[in-house]
């Protein structure tokens, strides 16, 4: 058995197969009910109904699209230079921290909310820049430490939230002081839940797709991603770059966690990301690492997760059921899009 | 200082650390068959996790104790398998796939645990392997405590760990993985299977990681909890680094970094514990294994296949 590849695909083939590995994915869902004793079809409704059904839904959807946003641009730019950051979780929590220490009245001028957001992408940058560091300069596999990184992080949270940043009138709950009103992201619209985070970040990537298509740095980020040897070969600073996209990664990351503590939540708890850092992975693979498509995958994941949760209370199928199908739907997609290229023969 | 001096002199630190290595010597080994054969293998937390969780639910079924084992591990290949399908003849993104696979693993263990149990408030327990009680050996000062009022599971863990060295550096199967990870071409001209060897030594390694997995609930703790692999399966992926790709080292690693987690445990009754926040002394394990990753960075010799797909024809 190899693979071979297909010299022009066609564009049915290029269609097909990513809405074979959809159907595919709604296929699983469908056993995975039948196996909890539900019906598929009420089911399947369900999720759709629950992410997209109502005005409510659609903005709880937005709402908890708007980190996944984040997280996933910060995994696109990370990956396309083959810089393996798993550590969007750390990073996210850094700039959460960032949103609070500003945030409850060390600063209280207006421009608190710029200066917040800088200081979080900053801090968000530098917990990247250490892992980096170690792969440039000593070629230590960047995967393990920022996968370890994650775990010291919350740690870290937890220190912080049972201690010097312990909310005093919390009723012994471990969560931070809440934000200063001039350190929150308004609302949308009077009456909407949705805040000014989905926009900042639906900003972020149309200037991470101008960075990318329109700049010396955006091309070299590619060269590099796609072949280290001939980047190298061709005069690029290969470890500098590493750098600066770690930089923008990390930076974008922790634009999640703030925005989580500015727009939404209002203070910081230990359970301010359920592994939004980590589904970004899903969210920038699903986007074929392309920043604009980050929105509309940010937007489908974060439907199956708030779709789920509707599901969950109705049918009493656990809600567990939207990790599976997230990590079904990107094992799926990404063999779909290989077979977009290449075929299996024998011999 | 002196309470450190007498928490290592104790046969019960001892005991301990024999206790917290044996399932990472577990999982470390199914890793390290893995990158020998070329194949990084990120599905291994949540492997370990699958491995947890089926275990422990045959057993609560009325399985016996090694029943449990087998049927972890055969979960265990059966993401393996999963794994090796797409990454190994399809050359699919190592890192993309096993952080897939781990999730799958993950969320497939908390889906099937809540089907199961759907009421519970208190996770039940089962009754786990109990510490050896072997004449004579059992009752020698020190060493009867530290090694043989072990579970035989432990002893099972070591026995995997001298059988991976013996197959990889002692037979000609070993040699041909190690080759499949270091020059797959040769491996070909040989007349054997590049894919063959590395889906078998995923689907082998896999396997190992279930049952390391299958330790902590079967052996070391009686119950099931969603968060109780907490990133051991990561760190094994460090230890494999730290023991240079080398089973001997590697399981001197994985009593090291074990002798550290149980002396942070002990040290957090001292004065000292009373002093830092508990939290300083959770993270070490995580800081040892990154420090581990630096100390080894420039000495490691890395399968020079590790991470490189392997297509026939082409070169």
């Amino acid at each position: 058995m190899r693979l071979e590849p297909i010299p022009n695909p066609t564009l049915g083939r290029q269609l097909a197969l990513p809405a074979a590995a959809l159907a595919a994915t709604v296929v699983v869902a469908s056993l995975l009910a039948l196996l909890a004793g539900a019906n598929p079809f009420a089911v399947l409704g369900q999720i759709v109904t629950g992410a997209f059904g109502s005005k409510f839904a659609l903005l709880e959807t937005l709402n908890r699209a708007t980190p996944l946003i984040f997280t996933g641009l910060a995994v696109a730019v990370a990956f396309k230079a083959k810089l393996w950051n798993i550590g969007a979780e750390a990073q996210l929590y850094a700039g959460a921290i960032v949103a609070v220490l500003f945030g409850t009245g060390m600063l209280g001028t207006p421009f608190v909310l710029p200066v917040s957001a800088a200081l979080a992408m900053l801090a968000g940058a530098l917990v990247l820049l250490g892992p980096v560091l170690l792969k440039t300069r000593l070629g230590v596999d960047e995967v393990v430490t920022t996968l370890l990184f994650n775990f010291i992080m919350l740690l870290f949270v937890s220190y912080l939230l049972e201690g010097p940043m312990k909310d005093p009138m919390g009723m012994g709950w471990p969560k931070s002081e809440a934000l200063i009103k001039e350190a929150r992201l308004p609302r949308i619209a009077e009456g909407l839940r949705l805040h000014w985070g989905f926009v900042l970040a639906l900003i972020a990537a149309i200037a991470v797709h101008v960075l990318e298509r329109r700049t010396t740095f955006g091309f070299e980020m590619r060269a590099v991603g796609a072949n280290l040897g001939a980047a190298r070969f061709a005069g690029v600073p290969v470890n500098r770059v590493l750098v600066q996209t770690a930089l923008l990664s990390g930076g974008l990351a922790a634009l999640a966690g703030w925005s989580e503590v500015a727009g939404l939540k209002g203070h910081l708890s230990q359970d301010l990301s359920p592994g939004f850092g980590y589904t970004g992975i899903i969210v920038a693979m699903l986007a074929l690492l392309n920043p604009l498509g980050v929105i509309g995958t940010a937007i489908f994941v974060a439907g199956i997760f708030v779709g789920s949760d509707a599901m969950s209370r109705a049918a009493g199928v656990p809600t567990y059921i939207a990790d599976m199908l997230l990590a079904s739907a990107l094992l799926f997609m990404v063999l779909a899009i290989l077979l977009t290229r290449v075929r299996l023969v024998r011999g | 200082m002196s309470e450190i001096f007498d928490i290592l002199i104790s046969a019960s630190f001892w005991a301990a650390v024999i206790r917290i290595a044996s399932p990472l010597i577990l999982a470390t080994m199914g890793e390290l068959i893995c990158e020998r054969a070329g194949v990084l293998n990120l599905g291994i937390e949540g492997i370990m996790v699958i491995g947890a969780f089926t275990g422990w639910i045959a057993v609560y079924q009325g399985m016996p104790l090694w029943g449990g084992v087998a049927v972890a591990m055969s979960a265990g290949m059966l993401f393996g398998l999963l794994h090796a399908t797409l990454t190994v003849p399809f050359g699919l993104s190592q890192h993309v796939v096993g952080l897939g696979v781990t999730l799958l693993a993950t969320s497939t263990s908390s889906f099937a645990y809540r089907l199961a149990l759907p009421e519970v408030t208190s996770p039940p327990k089962i009754e786990p392997f109990q510490p050896l009680d072997l004449p004579v050996l059992s009752d020698l000062p020190f060493l009867g405590e530290v090694l043989f009022t072990q579970t035989a599971f432990t002893w099972f863990a070591f026995g995997v760990a001298v059988l991976v060295a013996l197959v990889l550096f002692r037979t000609p199967l070993g040699l041909a993985l190690r080759a499949a990870g270091e020059n797959p071409s040769a491996v070909e001209a040989q007349g054997l299977s590049v894919t063959g060897l590395r889906m078998g030594a995923v689907i082998v390694g896999s396997g190992l990681m279930a049952t390391g997995g299958a330790f902590l609930t079967l052996s070391a703790f009686s119950s099931f909890f969603f968060e109780m692999v907490n990133g051991r399966g990561w760190i094994c992926v460090a230890l494999v680094v730290f023991g240079a790709w080398r089973p001997g080292k590697a399981v001197l690693g994985a009593i090291l970094f074990a002798a550290f987690d149980a002396l942070q445990i002990r040290l957090q009754q001292t004065p000292l514990g009373a002093d830092l926040p508990y939290q300083v002394f959770l993270m070490a394990p995580y800081v040892l294994s990154i420090l581990a990753l630096i100390l080894m960075s420039r000495r490691a010799e890395v399968p020079a296949a590790l991470m490189v797909p392997y297509n026939k024809g082409e070169r």
